[in-house]
C-alpha cells in the first residue's frame, strides 16, 4: 500500500460512494417502507422526514460515478457498459421517484399514483443497485481497455441475492431513520419493522459473505490466509457490535442507537467489500493504478476536492442539524 | 431502415433526447433562482409584501421544475459511461476534473441549500433563508459555466496532449478551461437562460393581467419581466453575433452550414434567409437571399471572400439542413423577443403597461419561445460540430461503447416512455401553479401573519407557534 494519488483518490472515491450508500440507503429505504404507513397522515411525515434532505443525498451517487470518469476513467469505462442494464433501470427508477416527492403534493387525484411511483421507483433502484454490486464483485470482462462479455453477465442468483439483501438492508436503514424522526404509533410500528428487516437483512448478508469467497481464489486467499485474516477479521468484529447495538437499542427503544448502528453495519460491510476489491478497482483484472487517470487530473482535482469536500460536509451537516428532531404531524394541510 | 438504426445513431439519438429534455430545466431553474434571490431580497429591503407573495408563488414552481432537473442529469453524468465508453476512457482524464469540479461545487451547494431555501425560512430565520437562496442561484451560475467550459472544450479543444494509452491529457489547465469559445458559450448560455425566464414569468404576469387587472402581483411580474426582455434581448443578440464570428474562427464548417453556403464566394457572399438545404446536390433550392450581407456580418465587408462547403470534405461535414434550420428558428425567435420588448417599453411609456390587453396575449404567445431557442442553440451547435465529438481530433464513430444497438434501443425505449409520463405530469403541474393566481383571494395585504398563495391553506410564512411546516410550505 503506497501513498500515491491514484490511492488517495481510490479512498475518495470509496468514502463517496460509502456517504452515498448510507445516505440514500435510509432516504430510499423510507421509500420502500412508504406502503406501510397506513395513514394518508403518516406517509406525509414518512416522506417529509427526508424531503430537505433527498436531493444532496443523491448528489453523492454523482460524484462517486460521475467523479470515476475524472480520476479513474477506464474504470468508469468499463464498469458502466458492463452494468448497462441494471445502471440504466435504477436511473429511471430514481427519476419516477425523485419527481414523487414534488408531484404528490400537486394533485389529489394523482396522489396514490406518485406513492406507487415513490415506492416502487425507491425499490427497483435499491434492488438494482444490489444486483450492480453483486455483478461488480464477481468480475467483468475486459478485453483490450474494453467490457468484452455480454448483456446479460449481470443476471446471476449471486447478484440476485445481493439484490435483496441491499432491498432489506435500506429498508433497515429507513426504518431505524424513522424510528429516530416519528412518534407514537408510527415509531412503534417502524422500530417493528426495523426489527424484522435486521433479521431477513444479517440472513442475507450471512449467505453473501459465505459465498463471496468461493467467488474466486483471490477473494478466498485474502480472507482466510494469515496475515491477511488477522487485518479482515476487523469487519466481522464491527458487524458484531453493530449487531448487538442494533437490537438492544430496539430492545430499549432508544431513538438513535438503532440508526447508529445499522449505519455502523453498513460501514462495516462495505469495509468487507473493499478489502475482496483492493488493489483492485475493477475486479478481477484492473488495479487502481491501471485505471487512473494520468497524475495531473488527478492532482488538478485533488486541488479542488481539498477545499471543497469539508465545505461539502460542513453545509451538509448544518442542513440536517437545522431539520433536526421529530418531524411534527400538522395535520390539516394537503 | 436497419441500416439507419446503428448502435451508433441509436446511442446518439438517446443523447440529444435525454439532453434535450434536461436543458429545458437548467434553462428555468438557472433564471428562476436568480429571480427569486432577487424577489427574497427585495422583499428584506423594502418589505412590500407583493415580493414575498411572488417569492411564495414562484418558489413552488421552481420546486417542481428543479426536481425534474436533478433526475434527467443524474441520468446524464451515466450516460457518458454508458453509450460512450471509449470517449470517456479517451476524454476523461481532460473533461472529467472540470465535471467533479462541478459537482463539488456547484451541485452540492444547491443540494445542501434548497432544502433550506424550500422549508427553512422559520427554522433559520430571514438573514440565513437570504443566503441560502443566494446559494442555490450561485450554485446554478457555477454549474452552468462548468458544463459548458466541458462544452467548449469538446467544441474548440485546447491546452491538451496524448499520453502512450491515447487518453487526452491537459497541458494547460487554464487552456482547457478557458478554451477559446468558452467566454461566448457561458454568456450566451446565461443570457439565454435568464431571458427564458422572463419571458415564462411575463406570460404568466400577462395571463392573470387579463384576468384580472388590478393583480398587484401580476403587475409586478409583468413589469420586471417586460424590463428583462427589452434590456437583456439586445445584448442576447450582440453576443449571438460575436459567439458566431468566434465559430467562425475556430468551427468554419459549423458556420457555413449555418449559412446554408454550399459553395465558396470569393467576392462577397450573399445573406440566404431561406431556402431548402439539398445535402446530395449541394445547394440550397428555392433560396431567398441578399447579395454580400452575409460577408458584411461575418467579415465586416461587403466583397470580403468567404469559403463554403466545397472546400470541405465530405466526411467532415455537418448535416446542413438541421443546423441551417435551428440557426434561423433561433434567430428569428431572437428578433420576436425583440419586438415584444420594445413594444412593451411603448406601452409603458403611454402609461398602459398594465391596459394592454393585446400585449399581453403577446406575451403568452411569446412564453415558451425561449425554451424552443434554446433548444434550436443547441441543436445548431452541437449537430454543427458533427461528425466529431471532440472537434477535428474524436470523431463520433470512434467514441462509442461496445454495445449493441438491441440494448441501446431497449434503453432508449425506457427513457422515452418514462420522461413522457413523468415530465409530462410534471408540465401539467406546473402549468397548473401558472394558472393559480398569484393573489389568493384570502389574503390581508400587510395584516397579521402573511399566507402565501396557491393551493388550499397551503405555505403558511410564519407560522405564529414557530415550527415548520414543512410539506405545507411546497
Ligand atoms: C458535456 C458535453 C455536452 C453538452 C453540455 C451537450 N452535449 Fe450534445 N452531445 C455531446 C455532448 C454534450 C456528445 C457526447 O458529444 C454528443 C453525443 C454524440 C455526439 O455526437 O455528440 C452530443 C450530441 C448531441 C446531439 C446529436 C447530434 C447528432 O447526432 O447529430 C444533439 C441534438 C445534442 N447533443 C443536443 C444537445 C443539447 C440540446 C444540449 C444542451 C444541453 C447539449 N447537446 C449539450
Ligand atoms: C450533457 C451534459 C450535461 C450533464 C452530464 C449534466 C449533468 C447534470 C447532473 C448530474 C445534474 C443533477 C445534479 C444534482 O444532483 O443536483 C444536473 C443538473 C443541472 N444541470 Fe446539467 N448536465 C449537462 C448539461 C447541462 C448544461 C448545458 C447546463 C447549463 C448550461 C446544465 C446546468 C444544470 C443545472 C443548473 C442543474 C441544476 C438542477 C436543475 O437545473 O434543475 N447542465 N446536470
Ligand atoms: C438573435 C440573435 C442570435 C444570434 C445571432 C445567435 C447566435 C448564436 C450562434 C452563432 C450559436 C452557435 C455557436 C456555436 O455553436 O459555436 C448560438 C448558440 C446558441 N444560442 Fe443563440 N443567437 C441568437 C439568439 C439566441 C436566443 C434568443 C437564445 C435563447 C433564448 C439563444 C440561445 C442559444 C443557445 C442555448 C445556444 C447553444 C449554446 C451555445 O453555443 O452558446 N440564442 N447562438
Amino acid at each position: 500500500m503506497e501513498l500515491d494519488y491514484a490511492f488517495i483518490w481510490a479512498a475518495i472515491i470509496a468514502f463517496s460512494v460509502l456517504v452515498y450508500v448510507v445516505l440514500d440507503g435510509f432516504d430510499l429505504g423510507v421509500g420502500i417502507l412508504f406502503p406501510l404507513g397506513e395513514s394518508e397522515l403518516d406517509r406525509d411525515i414518512m416522506m417529509n422526514s427526508v424531503a430537505p434532505v433527498w436531493d444532496g443525498n443523491e448528489t453523492w451517487l454523482v460524484l462517486g460515478g460521475g467523479g470515476l470518469m475524472a480520476v479513474f476513467p477506464l474504470a468508469y469505462a468499463t464498469i458502466l457498459p458492463a452494468l448497462y442494464m441494471p445502471l440504466t433501470i435504477m436511473l429511471l427508477a430514481l427519476v419516477f421517484r425523485g419527481v414523487a416527492f414534488e408531484y404528490r403534493w400537486r394533485t389529489t387525484r394523482g396522489k396514490r399514483f406518485w406513492d406507487h411511483a415513490f415506492f416502487g421507483g425507491s425499490s427497483v433502484a435499491a434492488i438494482m443497485q444490489g444486483i450492480a454490486l453483486g455483478a461488480l464483485v464477481q468480475g467483468i470482462e475486459i478485453e483490450n481497455r474494453a467490457y468484452a462479455g455480454g448483456w446479460f453477465d449481470w443476471l446471476t442468483p449471486f447478484s440476485i441475492l445481493c439484490g435483496a439483501a441491499v432491498w432489506f438492508g435500506y429498508g433497515l436503514l429507513g426504518a431505524t431513520w424513522l424510528n429516530m424522526k416519528t412518534e407514537g404509533a408510527l415509531q412503534a410500528k417502524m422500530r417493528d419493522y426495523a426489527y424484522k428487516c435486521a433479521i431477513v437483512t444479517l440472513a442475507l448478508i450471512a449467505v453473501v459473505s459465505f459465498w463471496t469467497p468461493f467467488l474466486n481464489e483471490d477473494y478466498f486467499h485474502k480472507w482466510f490466509s494469515f496475515p491477511g485474516s488477522l487485518y479482515t477479521s476487523i469487519a466481522p468484529a464491527l458487524v458484531v457490535i453493530a449487531i448487538w447495538r442494533l437490537f438492544t437499542g430496539i430492545k430499549q427503544k432508544h431513538d438513535i442507537w438503532p440508526f447508529a448502528a445499522s449505519i455502523l453495519l453498513f460501514v462495516a460491510c462495505f469495509g468487507g467489500i473493499g478489502i475482496s476489491f483492493y488493489p483492485n478497482i475493477v475486479p478481477t483484472s484492473i488495479t487502481i493504478w491501471e485505471a487512473a487517470a494520468p497524475d495531473n487530473s488527478l492532482k488538478f482535482t485533488l486541488v479542488g476536492a481539498l477545499i471543497l469536500m469539508p465545505m461539502i460536509l460542513a453545509y451538509t451537516g448544518y442542513a440536517y442539524w437545522v431539520f433536526r428532531g421529530k418531524v411534527k404531524p400538522d395535520a390539516g394541510y394537503h | 431502415m436497419t441500416d439507419f438504426f446503428t448502435a451508433e445513431m441509436l446511442a446518439r439519438i438517446q443523447f440529444a433526447f435525454t439532453v434535450s429534455f434536461h436543458i429545458i430545466f437548467p434553462a428555468f431553474s438557472i433564471g428562476l433562482a436568480s429571480y427569486l434571490a432577487v424577489l427574497n431580497g427585495l422583499w428584506l429591503r423594502t418589505k412590500d409584501d407583493t415580493y414575498l407573495i411572488l417569492f411564495n408563488y414562484w418558489k413552488k414552481i421552481f420546486a417542481v421544475a428543479f426536481g425534474m432537473g436533478v433526475v434527467t442529469g443524474i441520468v446524464m453524468s451515466y450516460q457518458f459511461g454508458t453509450n460512450w465508453s471509449v470517449f470517456s476512457d479517451k476524454a476523461g482524464p481532460v473533461i472529467g476534473p472540470l465535471m467533479a469540479y462541478e459537482v463539488m461545487s456547484a451541485f452540492f451547494l444547491e443540494a445542501g441549500f434548497l432544502g433550506i431555501m424550500l422549508f427553512g425560512r422559520d427554522r433559520v430565520g430571514n438573514g440565513l433563508h437570504m443566503f441560502a437562496t443566494a446559494m442555490v442561484a450561485f450554485g446554478t451560475l457555477m454549474s452552468a459555466t462548468w458544463i459548458l467550459s466541458v462544452n467548449s472544450w469538446m467544441q474548440t479543444p485546447a491546452g491538451y496532449g496524448f499520453n502512450e494509452d491515447g487518453q487526452f491529457i491537459a497541458v494547460d489547465w487554464m487552456k482547457v478551461v478557458f478554451n477559446p469559445s468558452f467566454p461566448y458559450r457561458l454568456a450566451h448560455m446565461v443570457i439565454a437562460a435568464y431571458l427564458t425566464t422572463a419571458l415564462v414569468v411575463g406570460a404568466v404576469g400577462g395571463l392573470h393581467l387579463l384576468r384580472e387587472r388590478r393583480n398587484i402581483a401580476a403587475r409586478k411580474m409583468f413589469s420586471m419581466a417586460m424590463w428583462m426582455a427589452v434590456i437583456v434581448t439586445p445584448i442576447q443578440i450582440l453576443v449571438g453575433d460575436a459567439h458566431g464570428l468566434n465559430t467562425l474562427e475556430h468551427q468554419p464548417a459549423k458556420v457555413m452550414a449555418m449559412e446554408g453556403h454550399f459553395d465558396s464566394h470569393p467576392d462577397g457572399a450573399p445573406l440566404i434567409l431561406f431556402g431548402i438545404p439539398n445535402q446530395a446536390e449541394k445547394r440550397i433550392d428555392y433560396a431567398i437571399q441578399i447579395p454580400k450581407l452575409s460577408s458584411l456580418i461575418l467579415k465586416h465587408h461587403l466583397d470580403a471572400p468567404l469559403a463554403g462547403l466545397d472546400t470541405i470534405p465530405d466526411d467532415e461535414e455537418p448535416p446542413v439542413a438541421i443546423v441551417f434550420w435551428s440557426f434561423r428558428i433561433m434567430v428569428g425567435l431572437g428578433f420576436a423577443m425583440l419586438g415584444l420588448g420594445l413594444w412593451s417599453l411603448v406601452a409603458r411609456f403611454k402609461g398602459r403597461l398594465y391596459e394592454a390587453p393585446i400585449l399581453h396575449r403577446a406575451s403568452i404567445v411569446m412564453g415558451p419561445t425561449g425554451f424552443i431557442a434554446v433548444l434550436a442553440g443547441w441543436i445548431t451547435t452541437e449537430v454543427g460540430r458533427q461528425p466529431y465529438t471532440v472537434y477535428g481530433v474524436l470523431r463520433t464513430s470512434d467514441s462509442l461503447s461496445p454495445i449493441d444497438a438491441a440494448a441501446v434501443a431497449a434503453s432508449l425505449i425506457g427513457f422515452i416512455i418514462v420522461y413522457f409520463i413523468c415530465i409530462g405530469a410534471g408540465t401539467f403541474y406546473i402549468l397548473r401553479l401558472m394558472n393559480k393566481s398569484p393573489n389568493a383571494p384570502n389574503i390581508g395585504f400587510n395584516v397579521g401573519p402573511m399566507r402565501s398563495t396557491g393551493i388550499s391553506a397551503a405555505g403558511q410564512i410564519f407560522a405564529s407557534d414557530g415550527k415548520t411546516k414543512m410539506s405545507e410550505e411546497k
